[in-house]
């Protein structure tokens, strides 16, 4: 079976899929990919199935080794991406040929990337899915030495690229009332939904922190309301009045009073923030964001397919190009810049 | 702490059922909102039956201490259409009154309440206005109910203790209580699958492994499971750990 040799890898990766549903009344929440709709453009550029599974970089990706001739899609936060010391484009397919190198560095903009293999990381699945979750401790995250094995791959694309939907700065997020909103005053409700609200540096799969100028965000009942159960998305107050907005591998249920949930497809925008990334939560009519919610899925695919073109199309991804604008910091003729490349003593 | 002293207290029944939205996919049906062991079995009571209803959309159902969360698919159902059929079937009958929900499973747990064991037993036998003998005593009196299961994989929330023990959660958070660690707050014991920080407080340890993802059971307790303590001495928790490393001594028994 083909592959990737993991050679050198950030503290942050894990291997994703769409994360195992079904278990909240055991208490283990769904978890898998932060950021779906990065599943979603993996699968669109390598032209296969979105239930696969794919590698998540949280802020730095690593060094890997073709163990066959493979074909990658790299979608999410944009990373430097370099196969065998040539950059290549982030948001974009490509072959990976057997012995081959792919380097990926630190993220330039939002938190996760992702790296696709035509036929998914095929590892055995744990209790329903091949997805990391890292606080229920099943399975843990990527390590040097790693083998990430590929599905059989039927063969497809490469050379395309794709206009990701923008998610990684921020912004404005749409909230819904939930079951414990109606613990928060109106005051409380319309002060959070004026705040500027700034992503801390603390965060990670399980949610993220919000910090915000002005006073703490207090419910009725405080630090005695019995527990109740907990969806990805919910905004929740932990007892010194500070909000959480919790990601796909948060707990299941808890004491801490919830002023909303975020919409399904805001989610990921909110796990994309990277620290110091400005947030606003707007409430929104639920009716309204279902509405919302069954367009965007009845024309995702389409809409995927509208956002890929051959990469040859855009001069500036093409990785000689782009090597030749990093030495020289100049735009010069093509066959200057061959020289330059080349030779590096023309002229 | 058995079903005569925590009937009475906390619950205001009134205005339950309800339904309230859950995001966009959910859809909670609650029977109570305080500690009840009458809301309890109304819980289990109506999730056996909303699973046997299985409702278009309806992906799984979850109960919670005093609810039930009927997860849906977005894109086929929608929380207004469920809460017709929830809510007629929540109003059917009186869930409370439901008859034995099957065979009920009794758990003996070793465990060592207080010093290293237990850094915080002290401090809360204090804010239940007990010594920490009588503290000791009252918690192996009578046997808990696992109440329901979340927060972690596996995770038990058990009670009801007697109103006593109706403490509030610190504000702050004790940074990490080990794997099997038992702790306190709102007249309920916890103990954790792993690892945690929380905001209750640390009073034991038992050495009970609640989540085994390789087993073929991967969770050790259920909803509705009697758990009852039997205080040893750390020195004897750590040679039964030794000698069952999954269970730490812990029996179950299974009465119909």
């Amino acid at each position: 079976m083909s592959g990737l040799r993991v050679l050198d890898v950030g503290p942050g990766v894990t291997v994703q899929d769409r994360g195992r549903p079904g278990w909240l009344a055991e208490g283990l929440s769904r978890g898998g990919a932060a950021d779906g709709l990065a599943l979603d453009e993996g699968a669109a550029l390598l032209g296969q199935g979105r239930m696969l599974a794919a590698l998540e970089m949280a802020g730095l990706g690593g060094r890997f080794e073709a163990e066959g001739d493979l074909r990658i899609a790299l979608t999410g936060a944009p990373m430097r991406a370099a196969i065998e010391g040539s950059p290549v484009a982030w948001n974009a397919c490509h072959a990976l040929a057997r012995g081959q190198e792919l380097t990926i560095g630190a993220a330039e903009a939002g938190v996760y990337g992702y790296l696709h293999l035509g036929g998914g990381i095929a590892r055995e699945p744990l209790l329903g899915s091949r997805s990391a979750h890292l606080t229920a401790g099943l399975f843990g995250p990527v390590a040097a030495g790693d083998r990430l094995p590929a599905g059989a791959d039927p063969g497809g694309p490469v050379g395309l690229g794709l206009e990701p939907r923008p998610r990684f700065s921020g912004g404005r997020i749409r909230i819904v009332p939930s079951a414990q909103t109606g613990l928060f005053t109106a005051a409380e409700r319309t002060r959070f939904a004026a705040t500027d609200f700034v992503r801390d540096a603390r965060g990670n799969r399980q949610g993220v922190r919000l910090a915000h100028e002005g006073a703490p965000f207090s419910a009725e009942g405080g630090l005695s309301i019995l527990s109740e159960v907990v969806v990805p998305g919910d905004i929740q107050m932990t007892g010194d009045g500070i909000p959480y907005v919790l990601l796909p591998e948060c707990q299941t249920m808890g004491g801490y009073p919830r002023i909303g949930t975020v919409v399904p497809d805001d989610l990921a925008q909110v796990a994309q923030a990277p620290a110091g990334a400005r947030l606003r939560f707007d409430f929104v009519d639920p009716a309204e964001a279902l509405a919302e919610l069954r367009r965007t899925a009845a024309g995702r695919a389409a809409d995927l397919r509208r956002r890929i073109r051959p990469l040859v199309r855009d001069p500036a991804t093409i990785p000689d190009l782009l090597s030749y604008q990093l030495v020289s910091g100049v735009t010069a003729g093509h066959d200057a810049a061959e020289q330059e490349i080349s030779g590096g003593t023309a002229k | 702490m058995g079903e005569a002293t925590a009937t009475t207290t906390g619950a205001n029944r009134t205005g339950f059922p309800s339904l309230r939205p859950v995001g966009l996919d959910g859809l909670l049906v609650a029977f109570g909102d305080g500690l009840d062991v009458r809301v309890q079995r109304a819980v289990l009571a109506f999730r056996a039956a909303a699973e046997a209803a299985a409702w278009p959309g309806v992906e799984e159902t979850a109960p919670s201490l005093t609810s039930v969360l009927l997860r849906f698919d977005p894109l086929v159902t929608d929380a207004a259409t469920l809460a017709e059929a929830a809510g007629a079937l929540a109003l059917a009958r009186d869930w409370s009154a439901a008859e034995s929900l099957g065979p009920r499973r009794r758990w003996t747990v070793p465990a060592a309440f207080g010093g290293s064991a237990g850094p915080q037993f002290d401090e809360a036998a204090a804010l239940a206005g007990l010594s920490p003998a009588a503290a000791r005593a009252e918690l192996a009196a009578e046997p808990v109910r696992v109440l329901t299961i979340g927060f972690a994989p596996g995770l038990p929330y058990m009670g009801v203790l007697p109103p006593r023990w109706d403490i509030p959660r610190q504000s702050g958070l004790t940074p990490l209580v080990p794997e099997a660690a038992i702790v306190v707050a709102i007249r309920q014991l916890i103990i954790f699958p792993r690892a945690t920080p929380t905001g209750w407080r640390h009073i034991g340890q038992t050495g009970l492994r609640l989540f085994r993802p390789d087993a073929e059971e991967p969770f050790a307790l259920a909803p509705g499971d009697e758990v009852r303590f039997a205080p040893v001495s750390e020195a004897e928790l750590q040679r039964l750990i030794a000698d069952d490393p999954d269970r730490g001594g812990a029996t179950m028994v299974t009465v119909s």
